[in-house]
């Protein structure tokens, strides 16, 4: 293989006494250690994941439309982002709850938003016979960009298709401030 | 009788093949390395369960940090045009040298009027500048909107397509920051925008 001939070019008749040819085979052991060794490093260093990214659509701003039906409140669930982590959650149109529903505050995660939105979800579609629920995202002041990605996800997770980011109005922020949540 | 002996064959192993195998293995990692630039800002980005990649061109990254804006453009080409269109819209003249030094900056948040002395400053200078984010307000006249326009148009002109606004916010940012820069956004009728997360898996 990668080896030169080193036989050191002996076997004429009566040559010449020559001085015997070291090996030109090196020891690369040594060298194989440092290119793993790089190798490793470089693995280990570069970040693998390359970035990920949820699609956001912001409902039109153009009032000029005039095809919008409005919503119907009994399909419409309202998530108001506050501080700390805490979200509330009411039915049915701002100011006028659905069926005297009180706001519920909540929590992210599996046994707080998660479990409403599967659960009404499920409710919504037996009571309306089949159609989809309607999801309000309201951020607050006070909420940060986390809670926005995360109930997003939540909605993505629950398989909540008709969903959009909404302005909060000022009688949600009173609602918020009188649960302690602002 | 003595015993047949079985000639011992070195114990050295010809390591070339292996060398050749690790430096190749080298050289691929480091080619296909991309090395990670740093945020202007110190930006822990939020996780969600979204499995989709950004794409790696036609992009523009606005990065969202401690009330700041800041912005940057996928690919060299479209970032020379930029800067010389918005030099044009403002009327200021930039130099060979300094749209260079715009073309190897990874996202920048500085006034229009100050770029010019942040890119004269050398590579360890700009790292320890605190940049003050682009001028941004929700009216159509702010730079921020125009960054953003004449960067759709660069694009759209040089790679036939539609750039996409990507969002990489800090997990603690707070809202109006991020909703003061969806509106401006939307004032020019970009409605759909790429949120950048980490991985986390669906189940707790």
């Amino acid at each position: 293989m990668a080896e030169l001939d080193t036989s050191g070019g002996g076997g004429k008749k009566g040559g010449k006494v020559r001085t015997k040819k070291k090996s030109t085979r090196v020891d690369l052991t040594a060298m194989v250690d440092l290119a793993f060794l790089l190798v490793t490093f470089f693995m280990l260093t570069t970040t693998l994941s390359k970035p990920k990214a949820m699609d956001l659509t912001m409902p039109d701003k153009d009032e000029k439309k005039k095809d919008e039906k409005p919503v119907p409140e009994s399909r419409t669930l309202t998530i108001l982002l506050g501080k700390n982590n805490k979200i509330e959650w009411y039915r049915g149109l701002p100011g006028k709850p659905y069926q005297g529903t009180a706001p519920t505050t909540d929590n992210f995660g599996k046994e707080g938003i998660r479990k409403t939105l599967v659960e009404l979800k499920q409710k919504i579609a037996q009571e309306s016979g089949g159609q989809r629920m309607i999801v309000l995202v309201k951020p607050s002041d006070h909420s940060v960009y986390k809670n926005t990605v995360d109930i997003m996800d939540e909605l993505n997770i629950a398989n909540i298709e008709i969903r959009a980011i909404v302005d909060i109005l000022p009688s949600e922020v009173e609602l918020l401030k009188r649960d302690g949540n602002y | 009788m003595p015993r047949v002996k079985i000639p011992r064959k070195s114990t050295a192993i010809d390591m070339t093949a292996m060398c050749d195998v690790a430096f190749l293995l080298l050289t691929f990692f480091i080619l296909t390395a991309k090395p990670r630039t740093d945020d202007p800002v110190p930006v822990d980005q939020p996780a969600s369960t979204i499995n989709e990649q950004l794409p790696e061109s036609d992009v523009a990254v606005l990065t969202v940090g401690q009330k700041k804006v800041f912005f940057g453009v996928e690919g060299p080409k479209v970032r020379e045009e930029l800067l010389k269109q918005m030099g044009a819209k403002y009327k200021i003249e930039f130099t060979q040298t300094e749209v260079n030094q715009f073309v190897a900056l990874n996202s920048f948040g500085v006034d229009i009027n100050n770029l010019k002395q942040f890119l004269a400053l050398s590579a360890e200078d700009k790292k320890n500048y605190v940049q003050p984010g682009i001028p941004i307000d929700t009216t159509e006249t702010s730079q921020f909107y125009d960054w953003v326009r004449e960067a759709r148009k660069v694009n759209a002109n040089l790679n036939q397509k539609e750039l996409k606004i990507a969002i990489k916010g800090d997990s603690k940012e707070e809202y109006p920051t991020i909703a003061m820069m969806i509106k401006a956004l939307q004032k020019q009728k970009v409605n759909k925008f790429a949120l950048i997360t980490n991985v986390k898996s669906a189940l707790k």
